[in-house]
């Protein structure tokens, strides 16, 4: 039954195409002259410069961690080149007329026309491509609400005093050692500033796609939600199929105001290898949101991608009555390798969390949920529920659980609940005695097994990761 | 002898798992509208019988030949001899968490639909279809939102399985003691839902360790099954016997395993 699975997990990753794009690439290699160079491309402030500087030398002081539970090379980072960006980015297109057609054309190819007429009425996308940001659809629409949502660079200069105030503010650059790197080399990102008592008009978005070979992409996503606002933001993400590994290393930052929510979803389809491990996305990402009194932030991922992941989306539950939420869906298969989880660190009164994790592992790959819930000495009343549950299909594969529980405040509650399961025999049997496709059977099995979590997903997001799912499943045999 | 006129046609079966021999020579044939019940005692190969004919992993053919409707079902995949019209309702039906018992039909009449080139239904006809099943089947229409037999009780989960044979419309049923565990309430409701689908062109293997199922369902051929063949055949009133007289007498020699219960 094993190998059938394995023979049949293996699927045609679809977003694994290049595009025939000229780009601008940095020689690999990392020294102060790149961040200068990095800086210097993107026209920054002498702040910002000085800022990544400072970064750059804290990172040199840093390990790379090796706490998680996943396997890797050494990554050696004077073999990344850490700028890449088309040409035709250089002249800076006003607009979508003045854009290489070939960039449209990935993004139409992905699924996400960026021609407003063709694009679901709902959503606004920036597209980020490798190292910059093509296109920012429905900015005037969304400027009507005072709504700002560009990319980091452009608002580096647009809004400075913002830029300023609250990058690194929630994940300082000593944070962690993927992170300290980020700051020191960062690209792009989007921006989004959503103003007092303002509900977004619309769902925003951030498409990362990774073109370029060896090229590292090192995007920062800032969101600051004002006292009172609403804002719903979905990140997708894809990568060419390649036989070497790439680098990802991402950091987002949450801020959440007095009574704001920020709904935060993740559908992540990095190229995740072949079948024997061969290339793949390193997924080395920190995400993290602080809430204010009253305020909340709500994280949702559908991980299907990357040879390895690390991540932990965060909350820091700082204000009286702030909620955290990481809903999160991790598949692995092939070799794929996971550790991924949250942490809630509850510092305000009567704050609340719930984290609902479903890991799915097949063939090979080993899948990790790491949670950390810590409840302050201040944090009276705070309360936490977790629900871990994984799901193997085959018998060659691992799921593992690491729960942190630190509670300093004896009024605090922290649940936590944990399963195991296998799709059995017994289902797979009933589902083709009725008639149904064994890849179809897994798929339903799976898509059950996740379904706390996709309801938490914007609509057209969780048809996405249905259909994710479906894909990575295609051709499971049990 | 099979004939044109022949559903099932079992020829000198032979069958085992991991290697222990359980179907020693069955041969029966089935005709269209025909009920079989298959009585014996534990160990028999009873149930073996209807996981070899659907074809589950582990149940290995050495020898012999099935057809259904004339084609070779041995050589064919458990979803497509499912989609041929072989239905088999479970003597303990599996859990699916998560996985809505209307999501699961529907996928499952679609599937099948779909294979013999119908068009597929429209969700407002196929949930009409549904809540009429669940009716004749005495549940609540609740239950198509629940997740595939979670948390349902022994008799609701046999229910539900004669509500999957009515959506499905199959030419044979194999009913795996689906009075195990029944009280007499219950059975009659799944007796009742079975009498319900009788017609000409769907034939029923009715496999029971007791009688009392075939007060409901009336057979119209009984056969005995030990150690692995069919040892006597009758109709109806051959089951009275057995119930009076215990299975003992029409064995020759004791069975060999009870890998079976």
């Amino acid at each position: 039954m094993t190998e059938q699975i394995d023979k049949a997990l293996a699927r045609e990753y679809e977003a694994g195409f290049v595009s025939a794009v000229e780009s601008e690439t940095f020689e690999p290699g990392l020294d102060e002259d790149v961040i200068r160079r990095i800086s210097e491309v993107k026209g920054e402030p002498e702040w910002m410069l000085e800022w990544r500087l400072n970064a750059f030398r804290v990172w040199q002081e840093m390990e790379e961690p090796d706490w998680a539970h996943v396997s890797y090379p050494k990554i050696d980072f004077q073999a990344v080149s850490y700028y890449s960006a088309p040409k035709s980015m250089k002249d800076k297109p006003k607009s979508l007329d003045e854009v290489d057609p070939e960039l449209l054309r990935t993004y139409e190819k992905l699924g996400i026309p960026l021609v407003e007429q063709q694009m679901l009425a709902g959503v606004a996308v920036d597209a980020v491509f490798d190292s910059v940001s093509v296109v920012t659809t429905f900015r005037e629409k969304l400027e009507e609400a005072g709504v700002i949502f560009c990319p980091i660079s452009e608002a580096l200069h647009k809004y400075p005093d913002l830029v300023k105030k609250y990058l690194g503010s929630v994940v300082p650059t000593k944070d962690n050692f993927f992170a300290a790197l980020n700051c020191a080399v960062f690209t792009d990102g989007s921006f989004v500033y959503i103003p007092k008592g303002t509900r977004c008009p619309m769902e925003l978005s951030t498409y990362f796609r990774i073109n370029e070979q060896n090229t590292g992409q090192f995007e920062r996503t800032l969101i600051i939600a004002d006292e009172g606002s609403y804002v719903s933001y979905l990140e997708g993400c894809t990568a060419p199929q390649r036989d070497e590994n790439q680098l990802h290393a991402a950091v987002v930052e949450l801020v959440a105001m007095d009574d704001a929510e920020i709904k935060y979803s993740t559908v992540q389809n990095w190229y995740p290898g072949d079948e024997e491990g061969k290339g793949g996305i390193y997924n080395f990402v920190t995400k993290r949101g602080v809430c204010h009194t009253n305020a909340k932030i709500s994280w949702t991922q559908v991980e299907t991608g990357s040879s390895v992941t690390w991540k932990y989306p965060s909350c820091v539950l700082k204000g009286d009555n702030s909620v955290g939420e990481f809903y999160s869906v991790a598949l692995t298969r092939g070799r794929q390798q996971a550790d991924t989880g949250t942490k809630m660190i509850h510092i305000g009164k009567n704050t609340k969390s719930t984290i609902i994790s479903k890991g799915i592992s097949a063939g090979k790959s080993n899948n990790a949920y790491r949670g950390l819930v810590r409840m302050n000495p201040g944090a009276e009343g705070a309360r936490n529920f977790t629900q871990c549950d994984s799901l193997l299909i085959g018998d060659q594969c691992g799921a593992h659980t690491f729960p942190y529980v630190e509670s300093r405040n004896p009024s605090a509650i922290v649940e936590h609940e944990a399963t195991t399961s296998k799709v059995s025999d017994d289902q797979m049997f009933l589902c083709r005695q009725r008639g149904v496709d064994p890849e179809k059977a897994v798929s339903m099995i799976v898509n059950g097994f996740c379904k706390e979590v996709f309801k938490e997903l914007p609509m057209e997001f969780a048809v996405e990761a249905g259909k994710l799912l479906e894909i990575s499943l295609e051709g499971s045999v049990g | 002898m099979s004939n044109e006129n022949t559903l099932l046609s079992i020829k000198d079966l032979h069958a085992s798992v991991e290697e222990k021999n359980i179907l020693k020579g069955l041969n029966l044939d089935i005709k269209p509208g025909e009920v079989h019940a298959i009585m014996g005692p534990n160990g028999a190969g009873k149930s073996t019988t209807g996981y070899v004919l659907s074809g589950r992993d582990g149940y290995e053919v050495d020898s012999g030949s099935v057809t259904l409707d004339g084609e070779d079902l041995l050589e064919m995949e458990v979803e497509d001899r499912a989609r041929a019209g072989l239905f088999l309702a479970f003597q303990y039906p599996v859990e699916i968490p998560g996985v809505s018992n209307l999501e699961f039909l529907k996928v499952a009449v679609d599937s099948q639909r779909e294979a013999r080139g119908e068009e597929a239904l429209t969700s407002a006809e196929f949930l009409k279809m549904a809540k009429e099943a669940c009716k004749q089947v005495n549940l609540p229409v609740s239950f198509l939102k629940r997740g595939v037999n979670e948390g349902f009780s022994g008799g609701e989960k046999k229910r539900n399985e004669i509500m999957q044979m009515m959506l499905l419309q199959p030419k044979l049923c194999i009913l795996d003691e689906t009075d195990s565990g029944l009280d007499i309430d219950a059975m009659q409701v799944v007796a009742n839902g079975v009498n319900s689908q009788r017609s000409p062109e769907r034939s029923f293997i009715v496999v029971t360790h007791y009688q009392r199922l075939l007060d409901y369902i009336k057979p119209d051929f009984v056969h005995v099954l030990a150690d692995g063949k069919i040892v006597k055949s009758g109709d109806a009133s051959l089951a009275k016997e057995l119930e009076e007289q215990g299975y003992a007498w029409l064995q020759t020699e004791p069975t060999e395993d009870e890998l079976e219960d």
